[in-house]
């Protein structure tokens, strides 16, 4: 697989602070790549170096393999960068919105019903994007950032200051344009987010990428136990623990924690004792690769 | 120009969508042109009163022409109370008051008043000497045809709305420059056209064709304004203004890009712009006609860019000089652009 990008010793300072120390990344074609961590980790600027906006003061980012650094004309039409919601003409309705990008990218104007159907616009087309709903205008922005049908599509917190159904319906409409095979690059700092959405997540804290894998390798490489929650009523303590594989039992609030590395011989038993009651499985998440790494708590 | 036409469009429809454009650029100016026309619609032509005391031969019998003629000059009452009469004239409530005696005419009036007293005594004699001419039977050798050397129409809107369409077209164009680039900075626009494949000559070009034909339209209102409603007399080479207009708005564009350059929000870029636009306009005779100015302010005017594209269209709308009398306050205009635009590309910044 051909890597669409590869950033090399990426390095920005402001004063002081190193916002972006030594970042390699290399992203492979049709990749939904995920740049995650808390907020100040240096995600954005290590974006925008990517994107070509900002310029590194160490290293360079190629998309392509051309250099992105300084303004490279001919990349723009291949790449598509979804920026705040607010970067629109001023009083300009969606259609009128959407046309002027069109334009600018020299397309033809039946993308923009393309677009307007593909991020579920079609019924605000003519209402002004001032008069648009959050979700909305993070839509339209997408919209705007694909209307030139780019191979590499760059978000910066799409999702960000969402209500829960905007932001399922924003997963939905990124899902399927990585589906048809475009490169996509998200940063976030919603763990759930780049769990359910992306095939490679680079953790990024204080500027440096601690690592890169996929969300599953993440989490599995921790090694990390699973827990087994049972309501009280459906197993003694005593008798938890004596289960086969489980390392400890402990009964809290009404609910009975089981710790184990191997559910499934834990599971098997408590179906032979007829003892489900309340069964919820939960495995290590992202949050707890981060504070593997850290040693710290994450917090968004 | 890729992009060119997108951008222009989308620049020219947001613009007109704002309601605050077409105060600010178009109603706001016109007020002033409306009040200034109403003000001084009727100065210069105001009458002296003159109240005849009994009857003067003099003026009753005056041929039907000079009658007419006098009666333009003066608003003449009647009266046979002298006292009454020359009471008025003390108090200012009346010019002055006349009145013959045999073949002598007495004009009264008051020395409070001096400026009014010579206008009316001048004027009075000039019909007293007509009257002897008349009696000697002999034509006049001498006669006196007085024109003013601007027009023959000259009245104070010719100057008024030059001076305001200047500074509504300085307004326009700066502000149309300083704000959007501030704006589009603030909300990353600036950078989501940064990323599309155009050139920023385009950019740049495009808000110039949105504030040139601003311009156009503010001078296309102003004109039908001040002709409809003002009788606003046009000379020969009034077309000259439009490239005039066209050099103005380039340096008042350059000026815009530098106070967006150098402004954090739209509300500072607003308050600089207001600073540079509000005293130029006055020193460069927008409100206050600057012929009877003292020199010091003159010359200040003419160092001024507002104040050469004043000169320039009062040269060519309404002092009927030639097309050429445009050329030089153009380069001047342009001068300014060029020296503007070149501090501007230095400031400009597409991030914060």
């Amino acid at each position: 697989m051909t890597n669409v990008i590869e950033t090399r010793g990426l390095v920005k300072r402001y004063g002081d602070l190193t916002a972006v120390d030594h970042v390699d990344i290399s992203v492979p074609q049709g990749t939904f790549f995920g740049l995650l961590g808390p907020n100040g980790a240096g995600k954005t600027t290590t974006l925008e170096i990517i994107e070509g906006i900002r310029q590194p003061d160490e290293g360079e980012a190629l998309i392509f393999g051309e250099k992105v650094w300084p303004r490279n004309r001919a990349l723009l039409p291949r790449i598509g960068v979804q920026l705040q919601a607010s970067a629109f003409f001023e009083r300009l309705t969606v259609e009128e919105q959407l046309r002027c990008f069109a334009e600018l990218y020299g397309v033809p104007l039946a993308r923009i019903d393309a677009m307007l159907d593909m991020v579920g616009l079609q019924e605000k087309r003519k209402v002004r994007t001032e008069d648009l709903s959050g979700g909305q205008k993070q839509r339209l922005s997408i919209a705007c950032s694909l209307i030139h049908d780019p191979e590499v599509v760059f978000l910066d917190e799409p999702t960000a200051a969402l209500d829960p159904q905007a932001r399922r319906n924003l997963w939905d409409v990124l899902r399927a344009i990585n589906a048809e095979g475009r490169t996509v690059i998200l940063t976030t700092h919603y763990m759930d987010e780049a769990e359910i959405l992306c095939d490679q997540i680079a953790i990024i804290d204080r500027g440096k990428i601690l690592t890169t894998d996929s969300p599953r390798n993440l989490i599995t490489g921790l090694g990390a136990a699973y827990r087994i929650l049972l309501s009280e009523d459906a197993l003694a303590e005593a008798e938890a623990e004596r289960l086969p594989g489980v390392e400890s039992a402990a009964l809290s609030n009404g609910t009975l924690a089981l710790t184990t590395y191997d559910p499934s011989p834990v599971l098997t038993a408590l179906a032979e004792r007829d003892a489900l009651q309340g069964l919820q499985v939960t495995s290590a998440t992202l949050e707890d690769v981060f504070l593997t790494l850290t040693g710290r708590e994450y917090r968004a | 120009m890729n992009g060119f036409g997108a951008l222009a469009r989308a620049q020219w429809v947001g613009f007109w969508r704002d309601k605050q454009n077409w105060f600010w650029l178009m109603a706001f100016p016109l007020m002033f042109l409306v009040l200034f026309g109403f003000l001084f619609r009727d100065a210069g032509a105001s009458k002296s009163t003159l109240t005849q005391i009994g009857s003067v031969a003099v003026i009753d019998q005056l041929p039907a022409e000079a009658k007419a003629q006098f009666n333009d000059l003066f608003e003449v009452t009647k009266t046979t109370d002298a006292a009454a009469a020359l009471e008025e004239v003390r108090k200012g409530d009346i010019d002055a008051a006349v009145e013959q005696r045999g073949n002598e005419v007495i004009l009264h009036y008051s020395q409070a008043d001096q400026v009014t007293a010579a206008t009316v005594r001048g004027t009075l004699s000039a019909f007293v000497d007509g009257a002897n001419v008349a009696v000697s039977g002999q034509p006049p050798t001498f006669t006196l045809d007085a024109t003013a050397v601007e027009d023959e129409s000259l009245k104070p809107i010719q100057f008024i709305a030059p001076g305001l369409l200047g500074w509504a077209v300085a307004m326009g164009a700066t502000f149309n420059a300083a704000m959007p680039f501030v704006t589009w900075r603030t909300n990353k626009l600036l950078r989501r056209i940064r990323l599309a494949p155009i050139r920023t000559e385009a950019l740049v070009a495009s808000r110039l064709l949105v504030s040139v034909a601003v311009a156009l339209i503010q001078m296309v209102v102003f004109l039908a304004v001040g002709v409809t409603l003002f009788d606003l007399q046009l000379s020969g080479s009034w077309w000259m203004a439009i490239p005039l207009l066209l050099c103005a708005t380039l340096a008042f564009m350059a000026i815009g890009l530098i106070a967006g350059a150098v402004s954090k929000t739209a509300e500072a870029a607003s308050g600089i712009v207001n600073v540079i636009i509000l005293p130029m306009a006055f020193l460069s005779g927008s409100f206050i006609p600057l012929d009877q100015a003292p020199s010091w302010l003159q010359s200040i005017s003419r160092v001024l860019p507002l104040g050469q594209l004043n000169e320039g269209l009062l040269d060519t709308m309404v002092r009927g000089e030639g097309p050429s009398s445009a050329l030089l306050p153009m380069a001047i205009l342009l001068g300014f652009a060029l020296v503007f635009g070149l501090i501007a590309a230095r400031l400009f910044r597409w991030e914060d």
